[in-house]
């Protein structure tokens, strides 16, 4: 009743094979993105800002890229970490060497940088597969956070081995530094996300998607067919990577400002963001969003129950929410192995039929 | 001799020894994997766990007193007695395998027939809940753990060998504790591999290990096997988290040593127990000699990743490790 379909007729193959074929469905979109970019900006905080939105929509980047990677193109990487270092770092580099250069291309040249080295370190993938390839990538994770702690290049020599954003802006507009205001550093996070999310369901829905899906699926059947799982697998690498690296340079330079990279991109970020892919549906760009936004808002949550109404202590508190995370995980994974999307379609599916049983 | 090649020796044994402690974490790794075809990321949780276990039992501390002095108010940390050593061994062994019980009860049996890389991915979120039960059980303060090991370093083979280079050469600095983990591994490896071979149910896991079904259809137990070997894998993990737990206390940085173990197992194969122990030992030396005579180049700390780019570019070359079974697929 409150999902139909019915009337809903499709005279033309565009219209038939369009993102969001369902009248309703592209209805809900549209006031998602209209709420999102003209209401949020004029009632945003700072607190609202940096609590939870900046996160959700650096957070929810990177994991689309690693969805890209992982449940669209069934190659497992724990680098996430590693790969948004090397977002930021570029991002540093590119923000220092080139002040006069708007932010949008310093986001834009950071995503490509990491591109490559998530190319570089998706190369052994053509030989190796499955679980020795998920440790492989951990390769990747320690010797980008090694590289960056040691090679003073990358942080301009400073004394504190941290890299800190300078003030740079967009069109006049301040999009970094502590005198940015909350509601530019959630626009430009927020185009990010929107560029990256219709990118990334657009390509997953065509022929590159396609033979990701298709490698995912079987690799030697996809071979046999006529894929190329050199170009299928290193494409799913450098498009994951650019995802990953632009959230690295956005959350560095827009949400946290000064970085330390074993802190920041630690090997427990690589799992936070493989965590909201998991939680969220692999394979799913909407699952992404779902997980991201889990994920932020969970800690936000227990903090606010455990510690401010019911007064524990916060250590205890952050051990609680590594049981609820794993339970969560271990659950989602029994239950429901397509995570939060699919229980999303499965209400999709009863909402179209309520309030009748079949 | 000249200092140098003595220094490189020095660097060469205590390398050994570094291995036979990763060795011993990897362990538990390919007992599961082989048996069950999980590749368990919750093993260097499970030897913290162990470890803490084993510490609080030993100083009789009330488990999550921490969290029960913050919902009822109450001020309660021990119960007052000290456990001998040996008394608290055997009851983390019970702890062990009843955490195998449960673990094979909630969530592995759920799980049978899924993709490797879920069953994987249910290893990662065990193994948070791992981490945040045994915090909230014994605190996540840095505990000592002293069953009466020996530790520092040997008199005994400094004073033998300080004869041998120049004068800035004080002989071989090589650690009891080390020296005690090698046997124990050996005996450890011994006593596993004489288990596999020589009892029932030993030949019922190497059975399952080769084929589900077939085990299955002359009337072995899966689900006892599974129960047995993540009991197995927590005895080794128990072992593991006594020896790095009296090295380097028992904190949260215990579980890490699983990262550690990782690319040994990637070189050794995830599927054989030989492997295991001479991908540890390759490691360990190769990552001791690499940091000391190329990391004073590069600016040290080459120990964190040199393990890994070593797995990752021999792989390249043998996709299945050196001990690995040959990976066969068909469409």
């Amino acid at each position: 009743m409150f999902y139909r379909e019915s009337g809903d007729f499709k005279s033309s193959y565009e219209q038939d094979s369009q993102t969001f074929p369902i009248k309703f469905d592209r209805f809900r979109y549209y006031a998602v993105l209209a709420i999102a970019f003209l209401v949020v900006p004029f009632v945003i905080n700072d607190y609202w800002a940096n609590a939870i939105l900046l996160p959700f929509l650096i957070y929810a980047i990177a994991a689309i890229g690693l969805n890209i990677l992982v449940g669209y193109a069934g190659q497992v990487s724990l680098g996430t970490g590693g790969f948004m270092a090397v977002g930021a770092y570029a991002c540093y580099k590119f923000m220092t060497m080139m002040p006069e250069v708007s932010m949008f291309v310093h986001v834009l040249l950071a995503g490509g940088m990491t591109a490559i080295v998530c190319v570089v370190f998706g190369l052994p993938s053509l030989r190796i597969k499955g679980f020795y390839l998920a440790v492989a990538t951990l390769a990747a994770q320690f010797f980008l956070v090694w590289l960056f702690n040691r090679v003073p290049w990358f942080y301009n020599y400073s004394a504190s081995g941290q890299i800190s954003a300078p003030e740079r802006d967009v069109f006049g507009i301040l999009i970094t530094g502590p005198n940015a205001p909350a509601w530019a550093t959630y626009m430009f996070s927020l185009i990010f996300l929107t560029l990256c999310a219709v990118i990334a369901r657009n390509l997953t829905r065509g022929t590159i998607g396609r033979s990701w899906m298709a490698i995912r699926d079987m690799d030697i059947a996809a071979e046999i067919i006529g894929v190329n799982p050199l170009k299928a697998k290193l494409t799913a690498f450098a498009v994951s990577g650019f995802f990953i690296g632009i959230s690295g340079a956005l959350f560095f330079s827009v949400y946290l400002g000064a970085v330390e990279v074993g802190e920041a991109f630690g090997i427990s970020k690589s799992f936070l963001v493989l965590f909201m892919v998991i939680i969220g549906g692999l394979g799913s760009i909407f699952g992404s969003f779902a997980g991201a936004a889990f994920l932020v808002l969970l800690p936000v949550v227990l903090k606010v129950v455990g510690v401010d109404v019911l007064g524990w202590p916060t250590d205890i508190v952050a051990h609680f929410q590594l049981v609820i995370v794993g339970a969560l995980i271990i659950v989602f994974l029994i239950a429901e192995p397509h995570g939060m999307a699919q229980l999303w379609r499965v209400a999709k599916e009863k909402l179209r039929l309520w309030p009748f049983p079949h | 001799m000249p200092d140098q090649f003595l220094f490189a020796t020095e660097v060469f044994i205590n390398g050994l020894m570094a291995g036979v402690l990763y060795a011993l974490v990897a362990l538990g790794f390919v007992l599961i994997y082989k048996a069950s075809g999980i590749f368990n990321y919750a093993q260097g949780v499970m030897a913290l766990f162990a470890a803490m276990t084993l510490v609080g039992i030993m100083n009789g501390q009330v488990p999550f007193s921490h969290i029960i002095n913050a919902v009822f108010g109450t001020d309660i940390h021990h119960f007052g007695w000290h456990v001998p050593a040996f008394l608290a061994i055997l009851l983390t062994v019970g702890v062990m395998v009843l955490f195998a019980w449960l673990v094979q009860r909630l969530v592995m049996r759920h799980l049978v027939g899924q993709e490797p890389i879920i069953l994987f991915m249910a290893t990662i979120g065990l193994a948070y809940f791992l981490e945040g039960v045994s915090d909230l059980m014994w605190g996540s303060e840095i505990k000592k753990l002293d069953i009466g090991l020996p530790q520092g370093g040997s008199f005994w083979i400094e004073d033998m060998t300080a004869g041998l280079g120049s004068d800035n050469f004080y002989g071989f600095f090589i650690d009891n504790l080390d020296m005690v983990a090698t046997v124990v591994a050996a005996l450890l490896v011994i006593g596993l591999v004489l288990f596999s071979q020589y009892t029932k149910q030993g030949r019922a896991m190497r059975a399952v290990a080769d084929d589900h079904q077939a085990a299955l259809s002359v009337g072995i137990s899966l689900n006892f096997i599974w129960v047995l070997v993540w009991s197995v894998a927590g005895f080794v993990a128990l072992v593991a988290g006594i020896m790095w737990g009296t090295k380097s206390g028992v904190q949260f940085s215990l579980s890490l040593i699983a990262l550690k173990a990782l690319p040994v197992l990637m070189l050794g194969g995830f599927t054989s127990i030989p492997g295991a122990i001479v991908g540890g030992l390759i490691i360990g030396v190769g990552e001791k000699l690499f940091e000391f005579s190329v990391g004073p180049l590069v600016g040290g700390a080459t120990e964190n990743w040199f393990a890994y780019v070593l797995a990752l570019l021999f792989l390249v070359f043998r996709p299945q490790g050196l001990f690995g079974e040959k990976i066969i697929e068909r469409v």
